[in-house]
């Protein structure tokens, strides 16, 4: 009873209130502004890619399917020392596409991370109550996977080369080929990490987001891969190269068949000429930019 | 054994709202795409197969008992709600039970029922393609929700772990290694398919004995020991 009647009546009458000066000083150092604040966003969330700076948990899944990625190039490398090849066994164009199932693992288990944690514990809000804006935050995001998924798929291409040099094959080939294989990659990393962030984006449920994410990649690799072989062997091969237009992978191995030297893993080992690889270079820069603006109208509300 | 609240709360749970979209999509996907196949390559048994075994049985039926196996459990334990669930004077194994039986029926309905359907619509169930690839299915989907629900009550990145088995270890290494189809449900359904149908068609790298025993006892040990872990698990925050 006593502490309800104290807090009716305060033990101040008023009129007699005052403001203590407790020695509270307003910053007059450097403000790092704007920039700062994305380039800090974006190394975490690059960093938060492998899990550094996170629990040890979850540095295993990142670091395994980076471990996964590279240890068949060692064995080619190895083996192709040990046997005295001529060439590598595999192109370094055609790496990443026999391995995109790691690599859509990789899309599928980091974007909701680097998305859907913000979004369910409502940090969105506090990111943007900072100088940084909607189209900061979203380019940091869409940067640091980017960059992760290149650092991914780029490591293994790099021990491909220096083995190859080690190796003593050619070395205005294999420069070339490398070359080649790294602005492959580097288109299949913005296009993965656009597509993945946009699905992850929806929702703050991470183990959905996953979940769709990898359905989107893997079931429209393997659905279009289904049609494209059936389309082969019926002999209307012209369908089965625009069918190709219609999953990540196929779209990457379509550019990089046209433009980029590389042999294609389409059914027939044919893949789109000159003129349709412009079809498939427009279509991947489409769904890049096209990823941007989604990803730019999902947060365009912060409330959420 | 058999609690149907809990069931009633884990349909609404596995089937409201946008995760009911997900499950309807991949289904409509595959009979979308059996359309288009007839479309452009007519009825043929051999094709039909081949869609049926690499796109419904490879990777929409481990993907849909994924999402449900793990959906089942793991976004409650995610956030903290399963105390409610369990500070009920339920027996833990029954709560396993109940939601595996969800879990099992859920993947069955999106994965088997479409496979029948694509199945008739590819070559109209010549040579028992579509009901041996839908007995596959069903098989495959109590295993695989067991499995996932396992999963589910183990990890808390039981969705990428699921993928990671579904995705790399059956599809990856088992077209590349021999010896994993041997350790891969997906072979042990196809091994129950191959009975069914009894032609060239579908074929398993396993014998249908070992594939029963070994369908029957991952889905025994996977319950019985989600409901052991069930029995003390110990609530994590995030990371």
């Amino acid at each position: 009873m006593a502490a309800e009647q104290s807090l009716q009546a305060p033990a101040t009458p008023s009129g007699d209130t005052r403001i203590h000066n407790i020695g509270y000083r307003s910053y007059d150092g450097p403000r790092l502004g704007r920039s700062y604040a994305r380039m800090s966003l974006y190394s975490q969330s690059l960093r938060g890619a492998y899990g550094l700076g996170r629990s040890a948990k979850s540095k295993v899944l990142p670091m395994l399917l980076f471990v996964v990625m590279c240890v068949p190039a060692a064995i080619m490398v190895a083996v192709a020392v040990a046997t005295k090849a001529k060439e590598l066994p595999l192109d370094y164009t055609r790496y990443a596409i026999v391995m995109q199932a790691v690599i859509s693992l990789y899309v599928a288990s980091q974007a909701p991370q680097s998305v859907s944690r913000d979004l369910r514990f409502k940090t969105v809000p506090l990111y943007f109550s900072r100088p940084i804006e909607t189209g900061d935050y979203v380019r940091a995001k869409y940067a640091a996977l980017a960059s992760a998924l290149f650092v991914l798929t780029a490591a293994p291409l790099l021990v491909l080369y220096v083995g190859a040099l080690l190796a003593e094959l050619d070395f205005t080939d294999q420069t070339k080929g490398f070359a080649q294989g790294l602005v492959s990659v580097a288109l299949l990393s913005l296009l993965f990490a656009g597509i993945g962030l946009v699905i992850a984006s929806v929702t703050p449920r991470r183990g959905f987001g996953i979940a769709a994410v990898i359905a989107v990649l893997t079931i429209s690799y393997g659905a279009v891969s289904t049609l494209q072989a059936i389309a082969d062997v019926q002999g209307s091969g012209d369908a089965g190269i625009l069918i190709g237009l219609f999953s990540p992978t196929t779209l990457i191995d379509g550019v990089q068949s046209a433009y980029l030297g590389a042999s294609s893993s389409f059914p027939g080992g044919v893949g789109p000429d000159r003129t349709e690889g412009i079809l498939f270079v427009l279509v991947t820069l489409g769904l890049i930019a096209g990823s941007h603006a989604l990803l730019m109208r999902r947060y365009k509300k912060v409330g959420l | 054994m058999y609690d149907p609240t809990v069931a009633r709360l884990t349909y609404r749970a596995l089937l409201g709202r946008r995760r009911a979209l997900i499950l309807g999509a991949l289904p409509l996907l595959l009979i979308v795409i059996s359309l288009a196949v007839r479309a452009l390559a007519g009825a043929d048994d051999q094709t039909a197969a081949d869609v049926l075994g690499g796109l419904a049985l490879a990777t929409m039926v481990p993907i849909i008992g994924v999402i449900a196996g793990t959906g089942a459990i793991g976004p409650e334990i995610d956030d903290g709600s399963v105390v409610y669930l369990l500070s009920k004077p339920i027996k833990r194994p029954t709560i396993i039970y109940t939601k595996l039986i969800v879990a099992i029926a859920v993947t069955m309905v999106f994965s088997a029922v479409p496979t029948l359907i694509a199945g008739f619509i590819l070559n109209g169930n010549g040579q028992q393609v579509a009901v041996a690839y839908t007995v596959a299915a069903l098989v495959a989907s109590i295993a695989y929700a067991a499995l996932f629900l396992l999963l589910g009550t183990v990890s808390r990145h039981a969705v990428v772990f699921g993928l990671v088995y579904a995705l790399i270890w059956e599809a990856l290494f088992g077209s590349l290694v021999p010896g994993a189809r041997t350790l891969s449900v997906q072979q042990w359904s196809l091994a129950v398919a191959e009975k069914v149908a009894g032609g060239e068609l579908v074929t398993s790298d396993v014998g249908l004995t070992t594939a029963t025993v070994a369908l029957a006892a991952v889905t025994v040990l996977a319950t019985w020991y989600a409901g052991q872990k069930l029995r003390t698990l110990t609530l994590a925050g995030e990371e």
